[in-house]
Protein backbone atom coordinates (compact mmCIF):
# COMPACT_ATOMS: atom_id res chain seq x y z
CA UNK A 1 0.00 0.00 0.00
CA UNK A 2 1.11 3.53 -0.63
CA UNK A 3 -0.14 4.75 2.72
CA UNK A 4 2.39 7.08 4.39
CA UNK A 5 2.25 9.44 7.33
CA UNK A 6 4.16 12.72 7.31
CA UNK A 7 5.24 12.57 10.97
CA UNK A 8 6.82 15.84 12.07
CA UNK A 9 8.52 14.15 14.99
CA UNK A 10 9.38 10.58 15.84
CA UNK A 11 8.03 10.83 19.43
CA UNK A 12 4.41 11.41 18.33
CA UNK A 13 4.26 14.81 20.02
CA UNK A 14 2.62 16.10 16.82
CA UNK A 15 -0.36 14.20 15.37
CA UNK A 16 -1.45 15.18 11.85
CA UNK A 17 -5.12 16.21 11.87
CA UNK A 18 -5.92 14.36 8.66
CA UNK A 19 -5.45 10.97 10.34
CA UNK A 20 -8.87 11.43 11.99
CA UNK A 21 -10.69 12.28 8.77
CA UNK A 22 -9.46 9.96 6.06
CA UNK A 23 -11.59 7.09 4.76
CA UNK A 24 -8.58 5.10 3.58
CA UNK A 25 -6.96 5.33 7.00
CA UNK A 26 -10.21 4.08 8.54
CA UNK A 27 -10.40 1.16 6.11
CA UNK A 28 -6.81 0.18 6.87
CA UNK A 29 -7.43 0.47 10.63
CA UNK A 30 -10.25 -2.05 10.35
CA UNK A 31 -7.91 -4.43 8.52
CA UNK A 32 -4.61 -3.94 10.34
CA UNK A 33 -5.81 -3.12 13.86
CA UNK A 34 -9.29 -4.55 14.39
CA UNK A 35 -8.67 -7.65 12.28
CA UNK A 36 -4.98 -7.51 13.13
CA UNK A 37 -2.73 -9.37 15.60
CA UNK A 38 -4.20 -8.26 18.91
CA UNK A 39 -7.02 -9.10 21.32
CA UNK A 40 -10.30 -7.19 21.36
CA UNK A 41 -12.88 -6.85 24.13
CA UNK A 42 -16.11 -8.69 23.23
CA UNK A 43 -18.32 -8.72 26.33
CA UNK A 44 -18.46 -10.18 29.85
CA UNK A 45 -18.93 -13.87 30.52
CA UNK A 46 -21.81 -12.91 32.82
CA UNK A 47 -23.76 -11.84 29.72
CA UNK A 48 -23.70 -15.34 28.21
CA UNK A 49 -24.18 -17.40 31.32
CA UNK A 50 -26.47 -20.26 30.27
CA UNK A 51 -26.14 -22.73 27.38
CA UNK A 52 -27.76 -21.18 24.30
CA UNK A 53 -27.22 -17.60 25.49
CA UNK A 54 -25.97 -15.22 22.84
CA UNK A 55 -25.05 -11.55 22.63
CA UNK A 56 -24.05 -9.45 19.64
CA UNK A 57 -21.06 -7.16 19.74
CA UNK A 58 -18.56 -5.52 17.39
CA UNK A 59 -14.88 -5.82 16.62
CA UNK A 60 -14.22 -2.57 14.84
CA UNK A 61 -16.91 -2.43 12.18
CA UNK A 62 -17.33 -6.22 12.06
CA UNK A 63 -20.55 -7.54 13.68
CA UNK A 64 -19.82 -10.48 15.96
CA UNK A 65 -22.00 -12.96 17.87
CA UNK A 66 -20.80 -14.38 21.18
CA UNK A 67 -22.53 -17.62 22.19
CA UNK A 68 -22.42 -20.38 24.77
CA UNK A 69 -23.20 -23.81 23.38
CA UNK A 70 -24.89 -26.72 25.17
CA UNK A 71 -21.50 -28.14 26.12
CA UNK A 72 -20.85 -24.83 27.93
CA UNK A 73 -18.21 -23.73 25.46
CA UNK A 74 -17.96 -20.10 24.38
CA UNK A 75 -17.72 -19.07 20.74
CA UNK A 76 -17.43 -15.88 18.73
CA UNK A 77 -18.12 -15.64 15.01
CA UNK A 78 -18.91 -13.06 12.39
CA UNK A 79 -22.60 -12.26 12.22
CA UNK A 80 -22.82 -12.36 8.44
CA UNK A 81 -24.60 -15.09 6.50
CA UNK A 82 -22.37 -17.20 4.27
CA UNK A 83 -24.95 -17.09 1.51
CA UNK A 84 -25.62 -13.42 0.69
CA UNK A 85 -23.89 -11.54 3.48
CA UNK A 86 -27.05 -10.73 5.42
CA UNK A 87 -27.18 -10.24 9.19
CA UNK A 88 -27.93 -13.60 10.80
CA UNK A 89 -28.66 -12.71 14.43
CA UNK A 90 -30.88 -9.64 14.65
CA UNK A 91 -31.51 -9.54 18.40
CA UNK A 92 -28.97 -7.88 20.67
CA UNK A 93 -29.15 -10.80 23.09
CA UNK A 94 -31.18 -13.92 23.79
CA UNK A 95 -31.11 -17.68 24.07
CA UNK A 96 -31.44 -20.02 21.14
CA UNK A 97 -30.47 -23.56 20.12
CA UNK A 98 -29.63 -22.32 16.61
CA UNK A 99 -29.48 -19.16 14.51
CA UNK A 100 -31.35 -18.81 11.25
CA UNK A 101 -30.81 -16.15 8.60
CA UNK A 102 -34.31 -15.03 7.59
CA UNK A 103 -33.46 -14.50 3.92
CA UNK A 104 -33.18 -18.13 2.75
CA UNK A 105 -33.28 -19.77 6.20
CA UNK A 106 -29.67 -20.88 6.25
CA UNK A 107 -29.11 -22.24 9.71
CA UNK A 108 -26.10 -21.97 12.05
CA UNK A 109 -25.22 -23.73 15.28
CA UNK A 110 -24.16 -21.77 18.40
CA UNK A 111 -20.57 -22.56 17.47
CA UNK A 112 -21.04 -20.70 14.18
CA UNK A 113 -21.09 -23.72 11.88
CA UNK A 114 -23.38 -23.72 8.88
CA UNK A 115 -25.67 -26.67 9.62
CA UNK A 116 -28.66 -26.27 7.37
CA UNK A 117 -29.41 -25.15 3.80
CA UNK A 118 -33.06 -25.48 2.71
CA UNK A 119 -33.53 -27.43 -0.53
CA UNK A 120 -29.85 -28.33 -0.57
CA UNK A 121 -30.76 -31.61 -2.33
CA UNK A 122 -33.40 -29.91 -4.47
CA UNK A 123 -37.04 -30.90 -4.81
CA UNK A 124 -38.09 -34.22 -6.29
CA UNK A 125 -34.63 -34.75 -7.67
CA UNK A 126 -34.38 -31.35 -9.34
CA UNK A 127 -32.40 -28.25 -8.42
CA UNK A 128 -30.47 -27.94 -5.19
CA UNK A 129 -26.82 -27.24 -4.55
CA UNK A 130 -24.08 -29.08 -6.43
CA UNK A 131 -23.35 -32.47 -4.87
CA UNK A 132 -19.82 -31.46 -3.92
CA UNK A 133 -20.88 -28.26 -2.14
CA UNK A 134 -19.22 -28.11 1.28
CA UNK A 135 -21.06 -26.08 3.93
CA UNK A 136 -17.99 -26.20 6.20
CA UNK A 137 -15.94 -24.40 3.58
CA UNK A 138 -18.17 -21.33 3.71
CA UNK A 139 -19.04 -21.19 7.44
CA UNK A 140 -18.80 -17.69 8.93
CA UNK A 141 -15.37 -16.63 10.05
CA UNK A 142 -14.70 -17.60 13.65
CA UNK A 143 -12.68 -15.61 16.13
CA UNK A 144 -10.32 -17.15 18.63
CA UNK A 145 -11.88 -16.42 22.00
CA UNK A 146 -10.39 -16.33 25.47
CA UNK A 147 -12.22 -15.98 28.73
CA UNK A 148 -9.83 -14.06 30.94
CA UNK A 149 -11.34 -14.15 34.44
CA UNK A 150 -14.82 -13.41 33.11
CA UNK A 151 -13.84 -10.85 30.47
CA UNK A 152 -14.12 -12.21 26.93
CA UNK A 153 -11.59 -11.19 24.31
CA UNK A 154 -11.45 -12.27 20.68
CA UNK A 155 -9.08 -12.03 17.75
CA UNK A 156 -9.17 -12.76 14.04
CA UNK A 157 -5.43 -13.37 14.05
CA UNK A 158 -3.53 -16.63 14.38
CA UNK A 159 -0.30 -14.73 15.09
CA UNK A 160 -1.53 -13.01 18.22
CA UNK A 161 0.54 -13.23 21.40
CA UNK A 162 -1.07 -14.85 24.48
CA UNK A 163 -3.72 -12.82 26.29
CA UNK A 164 -1.42 -12.56 29.33
CA UNK A 165 1.39 -11.13 27.23
CA UNK A 166 -1.00 -8.83 25.43
CA UNK A 167 -2.57 -7.39 28.59
CA UNK A 168 0.73 -7.17 30.43
CA UNK A 169 1.31 -7.05 34.14
CA UNK A 170 -1.10 -4.35 35.21
CA UNK A 171 -3.70 -5.39 32.65
CA UNK A 172 -3.92 -8.96 33.93
CA UNK A 173 -3.70 -7.76 37.53
CA UNK A 174 -6.44 -5.18 37.14
CA UNK A 175 -8.84 -7.58 35.41
CA UNK A 176 -8.36 -10.05 38.28
CA UNK A 177 -9.04 -7.16 40.67
CA UNK A 178 -12.33 -6.16 39.03
CA UNK A 179 -13.39 -9.78 38.46
CA UNK A 180 -12.38 -11.16 41.85
CA UNK A 181 -15.90 -12.48 42.41
CA UNK A 182 -18.93 -13.15 40.16
CA UNK A 183 -20.28 -9.98 38.60
CA UNK A 184 -23.86 -8.99 38.01
CA UNK A 185 -24.65 -6.78 34.99
CA UNK A 186 -26.77 -3.79 36.03
CA UNK A 187 -27.39 -2.53 32.51
CA UNK A 188 -26.09 -0.66 29.52
CA UNK A 189 -25.77 2.82 28.16
CA UNK A 190 -25.01 3.99 24.67
CA UNK A 191 -23.76 7.29 23.34
CA UNK A 192 -23.20 8.31 19.72
CA UNK A 193 -20.39 10.80 19.35
CA UNK A 194 -19.77 12.53 16.03
CA UNK A 195 -16.05 12.06 16.01
CA UNK A 196 -13.36 9.65 14.91
CA UNK A 197 -12.91 6.65 17.23
CA UNK A 198 -9.28 7.55 17.93
CA UNK A 199 -10.34 10.81 19.60
CA UNK A 200 -12.15 8.78 22.25
CA UNK A 201 -9.24 6.34 22.57
CA UNK A 202 -6.94 9.31 23.15
CA UNK A 203 -9.35 10.87 25.59
CA UNK A 204 -9.06 7.73 27.72
CA UNK A 205 -5.28 8.26 27.75
CA UNK A 206 -5.40 11.97 28.50
CA UNK A 207 -5.40 12.44 32.25
CA UNK A 208 -4.57 16.11 31.68
CA UNK A 209 -8.17 16.87 30.67
CA UNK A 210 -9.92 14.92 33.39
CA UNK A 211 -9.85 17.44 36.19
CA UNK A 212 -10.13 20.45 33.83
CA UNK A 213 -12.96 19.55 31.46
CA UNK A 214 -14.91 17.50 34.00
CA UNK A 215 -15.36 20.27 36.48
CA UNK A 216 -17.72 18.27 38.66
CA UNK A 217 -14.74 16.12 39.67
CA UNK A 218 -12.89 19.13 41.01
CA UNK A 219 -15.74 21.22 42.32
CA UNK A 220 -16.96 18.42 44.53
CA UNK A 221 -13.63 16.68 45.09
CA UNK A 222 -14.40 13.34 43.41
CA UNK A 223 -11.05 13.38 41.63
CA UNK A 224 -8.40 16.07 41.49
CA UNK A 225 -4.94 16.15 39.98
CA UNK A 226 -3.64 16.85 43.49
CA UNK A 227 -4.70 13.39 44.70
CA UNK A 228 -2.09 10.69 44.97
CA UNK A 229 -2.20 8.74 41.76
CA UNK A 230 -0.60 8.49 38.38
CA UNK A 231 -0.43 6.87 35.01
CA UNK A 232 1.04 3.47 34.29
CA UNK A 233 1.70 1.99 30.90
CA UNK A 234 2.58 -1.50 29.75
CA UNK A 235 6.06 -2.22 28.37
CA UNK A 236 4.93 -1.43 24.80
CA UNK A 237 3.09 1.75 25.97
CA UNK A 238 -0.08 0.74 24.16
CA UNK A 239 -2.28 0.27 27.24
CA UNK A 240 -2.45 2.64 30.16
CA UNK A 241 -3.95 3.02 33.55
CA UNK A 242 -5.11 6.18 35.22
CA UNK A 243 -5.53 5.71 38.94
CA UNK A 244 -5.95 7.66 42.16
CA UNK A 245 -6.33 6.98 45.82
CA UNK A 246 -9.32 8.15 47.83
CA UNK A 247 -8.81 10.99 50.32
CA UNK A 248 -5.11 11.39 49.52
CA UNK A 249 -5.04 15.18 49.16
CA UNK A 250 -6.41 18.04 51.23
CA UNK A 251 -8.83 20.75 50.24
CA UNK A 252 -6.08 23.36 50.84
CA UNK A 253 -3.62 21.63 48.49
CA UNK A 254 -6.27 21.42 45.82
CA UNK A 255 -7.33 25.03 46.27
CA UNK A 256 -3.75 26.23 45.86
CA UNK A 257 -3.14 24.09 42.76
CA UNK A 258 -6.26 25.21 40.91
CA UNK A 259 -6.02 28.89 41.92
CA UNK A 260 -6.18 31.05 38.83
CA UNK A 261 -7.38 28.30 36.45
CA UNK A 262 -10.13 29.87 34.38
CA UNK A 263 -13.42 27.99 34.60
CA UNK A 264 -12.39 25.78 37.49
CA UNK A 265 -13.28 26.86 40.99
CA UNK A 266 -13.19 24.80 44.10
CA UNK A 267 -15.70 25.23 46.89
CA UNK A 268 -17.98 27.32 44.76
CA UNK A 269 -20.87 25.05 45.37
CA UNK A 270 -22.20 22.47 47.72
CA UNK A 271 -24.49 19.61 46.85
CA UNK A 272 -27.79 19.63 48.71
CA UNK A 273 -27.76 15.84 48.67
CA UNK A 274 -24.24 14.48 49.09
CA UNK A 275 -24.91 10.79 48.58
CA UNK A 276 -23.48 11.09 45.06
CA UNK A 277 -20.10 11.67 46.68
CA UNK A 278 -20.22 8.78 49.12
CA UNK A 279 -17.58 6.16 48.52
CA UNK A 280 -17.78 2.78 50.16
CA UNK A 281 -14.27 1.25 50.08
CA UNK A 282 -14.45 -2.09 48.30
CA UNK A 283 -10.95 -2.86 46.99
CA UNK A 284 -7.94 -3.70 49.12
CA UNK A 285 -5.63 -1.47 47.09
CA UNK A 286 -7.45 1.68 48.26
CA UNK A 287 -8.03 3.09 44.79
CA UNK A 288 -11.27 4.99 44.21
CA UNK A 289 -10.36 5.68 40.61
CA UNK A 290 -8.96 2.87 38.52
CA UNK A 291 -9.18 2.85 34.76
CA UNK A 292 -7.09 0.25 32.92
CA UNK A 293 -7.44 1.07 29.23
CA UNK A 294 -6.66 -1.53 26.58
CA UNK A 295 -5.51 -0.85 23.05
CA UNK A 296 -7.37 -0.17 20.89
CA UNK A 297 -10.85 0.32 22.19
CA UNK A 298 -11.83 -0.83 25.67
CA UNK A 299 -11.56 0.20 29.28
CA UNK A 300 -12.66 -1.15 32.63
CA UNK A 301 -13.40 1.78 34.85
CA UNK A 302 -14.09 2.35 38.52
CA UNK A 303 -15.20 5.79 39.62
CA UNK A 304 -15.94 5.39 43.32
CA UNK A 305 -18.52 2.58 43.44
CA UNK A 306 -19.51 2.64 39.79
CA UNK A 307 -17.90 -0.20 37.91
CA UNK A 308 -18.18 -0.72 34.20
CA UNK A 309 -16.64 -1.52 30.90
CA UNK A 310 -16.67 0.93 28.02
CA UNK A 311 -16.32 -0.33 24.49
CA UNK A 312 -15.56 2.05 21.64
CA UNK A 313 -17.43 0.97 18.52
CA UNK A 314 -16.27 2.83 15.41
CA UNK A 315 -19.21 3.73 13.15
CA UNK A 316 -17.42 5.03 10.09
CA UNK A 317 -14.64 7.58 10.02
CA UNK A 318 -16.81 10.33 11.54
CA UNK A 319 -18.74 8.57 14.33
CA UNK A 320 -18.25 6.29 17.29
CA UNK A 321 -20.54 4.62 19.77
CA UNK A 322 -19.53 4.37 23.42
CA UNK A 323 -21.16 1.21 24.74
CA UNK A 324 -21.02 1.02 28.50
CA UNK A 325 -21.81 -2.05 30.60
CA UNK A 326 -22.38 -1.20 34.24
CA UNK A 327 -21.86 -3.99 36.74
CA UNK A 328 -21.80 -4.86 40.41
CA UNK A 329 -21.32 -8.19 42.12
CA UNK A 330 -23.66 -11.09 42.66
CA UNK A 331 -23.27 -10.75 46.41
CA UNK A 332 -24.14 -7.03 46.46
CA UNK A 333 -26.80 -6.23 49.04
CA UNK A 334 -29.92 -4.37 47.82
CA UNK A 335 -28.48 -1.24 49.48
CA UNK A 336 -25.21 -1.62 47.58
CA UNK A 337 -27.04 -2.05 44.27
CA UNK A 338 -29.04 1.08 45.04
CA UNK A 339 -25.83 2.94 45.89
CA UNK A 340 -24.20 1.86 42.62
CA UNK A 341 -27.26 3.01 40.68
CA UNK A 342 -27.35 6.38 42.44
CA UNK A 343 -23.67 6.77 41.54
CA UNK A 344 -24.55 5.88 37.95
CA UNK A 345 -25.56 9.57 37.83
CA UNK A 346 -21.84 10.26 37.58
CA UNK A 347 -21.10 8.17 34.49
CA UNK A 348 -22.60 7.45 31.08
CA UNK A 349 -24.09 9.83 28.50
CA UNK A 350 -25.74 11.98 31.20
CA UNK A 351 -22.92 11.46 33.69
CA UNK A 352 -22.13 14.45 35.85
CA UNK A 353 -18.42 13.65 35.49
CA UNK A 354 -18.44 12.21 31.98
CA UNK A 355 -20.94 14.00 29.76
CA UNK A 356 -18.42 16.61 28.60
CA UNK A 357 -16.37 14.07 26.63
CA UNK A 358 -19.07 13.91 23.95
CA UNK A 359 -18.94 17.65 23.39
CA UNK A 360 -15.15 17.98 23.57
CA UNK A 361 -14.62 15.20 21.03
CA UNK A 362 -17.21 16.64 18.65
CA UNK A 363 -15.55 20.07 18.86
CA UNK A 364 -12.14 18.57 18.12
CA UNK A 365 -13.44 16.45 15.26
CA UNK A 366 -15.55 19.17 13.66
CA UNK A 367 -12.90 21.83 13.52
CA UNK A 368 -9.81 19.75 12.84
CA UNK A 369 -11.56 18.44 9.69
CA UNK A 370 -10.94 21.70 7.84
CA UNK A 371 -7.41 22.27 9.15
CA UNK A 372 -4.89 22.80 6.36
CA UNK A 373 -2.67 19.95 5.19
CA UNK A 374 0.42 19.78 7.38
CA UNK A 375 -1.32 20.96 10.56
CA UNK A 376 -1.30 18.78 13.62
CA UNK A 377 -2.26 18.61 17.28
CA UNK A 378 0.26 19.27 20.04
CA UNK A 379 0.90 16.46 22.53
CA UNK A 380 3.67 17.59 24.85
CA UNK A 381 2.10 17.78 28.29
CA UNK A 382 4.17 15.41 30.41
CA UNK A 383 7.20 15.78 28.16
CA UNK A 384 8.68 14.87 24.78
CA UNK A 385 10.92 12.02 23.72
CA UNK A 386 10.90 8.62 25.42
CA UNK A 387 7.66 7.19 26.75
CA UNK A 388 7.62 6.57 30.47
CA UNK A 389 5.31 6.13 33.46
CA UNK A 390 4.54 9.12 35.62
CA UNK A 391 3.62 9.41 39.27
CA UNK A 392 1.28 12.28 38.48
CA UNK A 393 -1.59 12.81 36.12
CA UNK A 394 -0.80 16.08 34.39
CA UNK A 395 0.25 14.20 31.31
CA UNK A 396 -0.65 13.16 27.81
CA UNK A 397 2.21 10.70 27.39
CA UNK A 398 -0.10 7.66 27.01
CA UNK A 399 -1.54 9.35 23.90
CA UNK A 400 1.93 9.22 22.38
CA UNK A 401 2.10 5.56 23.40
CA UNK A 402 -1.20 4.91 21.61
CA UNK A 403 0.15 6.45 18.40
CA UNK A 404 3.40 4.56 18.66
CA UNK A 405 1.62 1.19 18.66
CA UNK A 406 -0.93 2.40 16.10
CA UNK A 407 1.96 3.26 13.79
CA UNK A 408 3.60 -0.12 14.30
CA UNK A 409 0.39 -1.96 13.42
CA UNK A 410 -0.36 0.33 10.49
CA UNK A 411 3.18 -0.01 9.20
CA UNK A 412 3.90 3.73 9.25
CA UNK A 413 6.45 4.18 12.04
CA UNK A 414 8.81 7.11 11.44
CA UNK A 415 12.53 6.50 11.38
CA UNK A 416 13.67 5.96 14.98
CA UNK A 417 10.07 6.18 16.22
CA UNK A 418 9.80 5.84 20.01
CA UNK A 419 8.20 2.67 21.33
CA UNK B 1 -58.55 -3.22 25.42
CA UNK B 2 -59.07 -2.20 29.02
CA UNK B 3 -62.28 -0.56 30.16
CA UNK B 4 -62.11 3.23 30.01
CA UNK B 5 -61.51 4.62 33.46
CA UNK B 6 -63.84 7.29 34.73
CA UNK B 7 -61.57 10.22 35.48
CA UNK B 8 -62.98 13.49 36.76
CA UNK B 9 -62.73 16.37 34.33
CA UNK B 10 -60.70 18.38 36.84
CA UNK B 11 -58.13 15.63 37.14
CA UNK B 12 -57.80 15.40 33.34
CA UNK B 13 -57.42 19.16 33.12
CA UNK B 14 -54.81 19.23 35.87
CA UNK B 15 -52.78 16.53 34.09
CA UNK B 16 -52.95 18.37 30.76
CA UNK B 17 -51.82 21.60 32.43
CA UNK B 18 -48.96 19.82 34.10
CA UNK B 19 -47.70 18.18 30.90
CA UNK B 20 -47.98 21.47 28.98
CA UNK B 21 -45.98 23.30 31.62
CA UNK B 22 -43.47 20.41 31.91
CA UNK B 23 -42.44 20.69 28.25
CA UNK B 24 -42.50 24.47 28.03
CA UNK B 25 -40.55 24.96 31.27
CA UNK B 26 -37.77 22.78 29.86
CA UNK B 27 -37.86 24.38 26.42
CA UNK B 28 -37.86 27.92 27.80
CA UNK B 29 -34.97 27.11 30.11
CA UNK B 30 -37.12 27.67 33.21
CA UNK B 31 -35.59 24.71 35.02
CA UNK B 32 -36.54 25.93 38.47
CA UNK B 33 -40.17 26.06 37.35
CA UNK B 34 -39.74 22.55 36.00
CA UNK B 35 -38.35 21.34 39.35
CA UNK B 36 -41.26 23.04 41.12
CA UNK B 37 -43.60 20.61 39.36
CA UNK B 38 -42.16 17.82 41.51
CA UNK B 39 -43.04 16.98 45.11
CA UNK B 40 -40.26 17.14 47.73
CA UNK B 41 -40.25 13.34 47.97
CA UNK B 42 -40.23 12.88 44.21
CA UNK B 43 -38.40 10.25 42.21
CA UNK B 44 -37.19 11.15 38.68
CA UNK B 45 -35.42 8.68 36.43
CA UNK B 46 -34.25 8.58 32.86
CA UNK B 47 -33.78 5.02 31.67
CA UNK B 48 -33.48 3.36 28.29
CA UNK B 49 -36.07 1.04 26.87
CA UNK B 50 -33.28 -1.44 26.11
CA UNK B 51 -32.55 -1.82 29.82
CA UNK B 52 -36.19 -1.84 30.86
CA UNK B 53 -37.07 -4.63 28.44
CA UNK B 54 -34.21 -6.74 29.79
CA UNK B 55 -35.28 -6.06 33.37
CA UNK B 56 -31.99 -4.27 34.07
CA UNK B 57 -32.01 -1.44 36.60
CA UNK B 58 -29.36 0.86 35.11
CA UNK B 59 -30.26 4.55 35.03
CA UNK B 60 -28.96 7.49 33.05
CA UNK B 61 -30.30 9.95 35.62
CA UNK B 62 -31.82 9.12 38.99
CA UNK B 63 -32.88 11.75 41.49
CA UNK B 64 -34.72 10.22 44.43
CA UNK B 65 -35.76 13.55 45.96
CA UNK B 66 -36.15 17.16 44.86
CA UNK B 67 -32.79 18.23 46.33
CA UNK B 68 -31.08 15.92 43.85
CA UNK B 69 -33.09 17.47 41.02
CA UNK B 70 -31.96 20.92 42.15
CA UNK B 71 -28.34 19.70 42.36
CA UNK B 72 -28.64 18.43 38.76
CA UNK B 73 -29.93 21.80 37.62
CA UNK B 74 -27.20 23.68 39.45
CA UNK B 75 -24.52 21.41 38.03
CA UNK B 76 -26.02 21.88 34.55
CA UNK B 77 -26.04 25.64 34.98
CA UNK B 78 -22.64 26.16 36.59
CA UNK B 79 -20.44 23.08 36.38
CA UNK B 80 -21.06 20.91 33.33
CA UNK B 81 -20.12 21.69 29.74
CA UNK B 82 -22.44 20.47 27.00
CA UNK B 83 -23.46 21.13 23.42
CA UNK B 84 -25.05 24.59 23.26
CA UNK B 85 -28.59 24.16 22.01
CA UNK B 86 -32.28 24.92 22.39
CA UNK B 87 -34.71 22.17 23.36
CA UNK B 88 -38.16 21.44 21.98
CA UNK B 89 -40.44 18.87 23.60
CA UNK B 90 -43.56 17.64 21.86
CA UNK B 91 -45.66 15.71 24.34
CA UNK B 92 -48.51 13.45 23.26
CA UNK B 93 -51.90 12.96 24.85
CA UNK B 94 -51.88 11.43 28.32
CA UNK B 95 -53.26 7.96 28.80
CA UNK B 96 -54.82 7.48 32.24
CA UNK B 97 -54.21 4.21 34.06
CA UNK B 98 -56.12 4.92 37.27
CA UNK B 99 -55.46 5.85 40.87
CA UNK B 100 -52.97 3.79 42.88
CA UNK B 101 -52.03 4.71 46.46
CA UNK B 102 -53.36 8.23 46.00
CA UNK B 103 -51.34 8.82 42.81
CA UNK B 104 -52.89 9.25 39.37
CA UNK B 105 -51.02 7.01 36.97
CA UNK B 106 -50.47 8.56 33.58
CA UNK B 107 -48.33 7.80 30.55
CA UNK B 108 -47.58 9.97 27.52
CA UNK B 109 -45.25 9.82 24.55
CA UNK B 110 -42.70 12.56 23.99
CA UNK B 111 -40.32 13.63 21.31
CA UNK B 112 -37.45 15.97 22.07
CA UNK B 113 -35.61 17.90 19.40
CA UNK B 114 -32.43 19.92 19.73
CA UNK B 115 -31.50 22.95 17.66
CA UNK B 116 -27.99 24.32 17.64
CA UNK B 117 -27.17 28.01 17.77
CA UNK B 118 -26.98 28.20 13.97
CA UNK B 119 -30.49 26.83 13.65
CA UNK B 120 -29.80 23.21 12.71
CA UNK B 121 -32.38 20.89 14.30
CA UNK B 122 -32.14 17.20 14.99
CA UNK B 123 -34.32 14.58 16.61
CA UNK B 124 -32.71 14.02 20.00
CA UNK B 125 -34.93 11.53 21.79
CA UNK B 126 -38.29 9.80 21.62
CA UNK B 127 -39.90 7.79 24.35
CA UNK B 128 -42.55 7.69 27.00
CA UNK B 129 -43.22 9.36 30.33
CA UNK B 130 -44.66 7.21 33.07
CA UNK B 131 -45.82 9.38 35.93
CA UNK B 132 -47.48 9.07 39.31
CA UNK B 133 -49.21 12.38 40.03
CA UNK B 134 -50.67 13.95 43.15
CA UNK B 135 -53.69 16.08 42.26
CA UNK B 136 -54.80 18.58 44.89
CA UNK B 137 -56.90 21.71 44.57
CA UNK B 138 -57.02 21.38 40.79
CA UNK B 139 -53.22 21.20 40.35
CA UNK B 140 -51.07 18.16 39.64
CA UNK B 141 -47.54 17.60 40.94
CA UNK B 142 -45.15 14.80 40.11
CA UNK B 143 -44.40 12.24 42.77
CA UNK B 144 -42.67 9.92 40.33
CA UNK B 145 -41.58 10.29 36.72
CA UNK B 146 -39.82 7.65 34.71
CA UNK B 147 -38.62 8.76 31.30
CA UNK B 148 -38.30 5.59 29.23
CA UNK B 149 -36.19 6.62 26.24
CA UNK B 150 -36.62 4.50 23.12
CA UNK B 151 -33.59 6.44 21.91
CA UNK B 152 -31.09 4.55 24.00
CA UNK B 153 -28.24 5.68 21.76
CA UNK B 154 -27.86 9.21 23.13
CA UNK B 155 -26.63 11.63 20.46
CA UNK B 156 -23.58 13.49 21.83
CA UNK B 157 -24.67 13.65 25.48
CA UNK B 158 -27.67 14.17 27.73
CA UNK B 159 -27.54 17.37 29.78
CA UNK B 160 -30.94 19.08 29.77
CA UNK B 161 -33.53 16.90 31.48
CA UNK B 162 -35.99 15.06 29.26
Amino acid sequence: MGFKVDWERNDYSRIPHWLYHDNEVYRLEMERIFRGPLWHYLCLEAEVRRPGDFRTTWVGDTPVVVTRDKKDELHAWVNRCSHRGATIVRQVHGNSADHVCIYHRWCYSPSGDLTGIPFRRGLKGEGGMPADFSPASVSPRKLRLVNFHGVLFGTFSEQCESIEDFLGEFGTGMIRRFMHKPVRVLGYSRQLIHGNWKLYAENLRDTYHASLLHEFFVTYGVDRATQKGGVKMDARHRHNMNHAYAASDTQDEARAAYAGTAGVELDRMKLRDTKLLQYIPEFEDGMNLAAPTFFPSSIIIQINNTLGTRHIRPKGVNQLEVFQTLFGYEDDTPDMIRHRLVLANLVGPAGLVSMEDGEAIELAHRTSASAPVGSSSVVEMGGRGPLRDLAHRVTETPIRGFWSYWSELMGVEPEGGVR
Amino acid sequence: MSTPIAIAREVRDAVLDLLAEYGMALDQDRLDDWAALFTDDCDYRVISRENEEQGLPNVMIWCDNRDMLLDRIESYRHVNEYNLHWDRHVIGLPRHLGLIDGLWQVEASYSAFQTDLEGVSRLFSVGRYRMGLRVEAGAARIRSAVVVADTGLIPTLLATPL
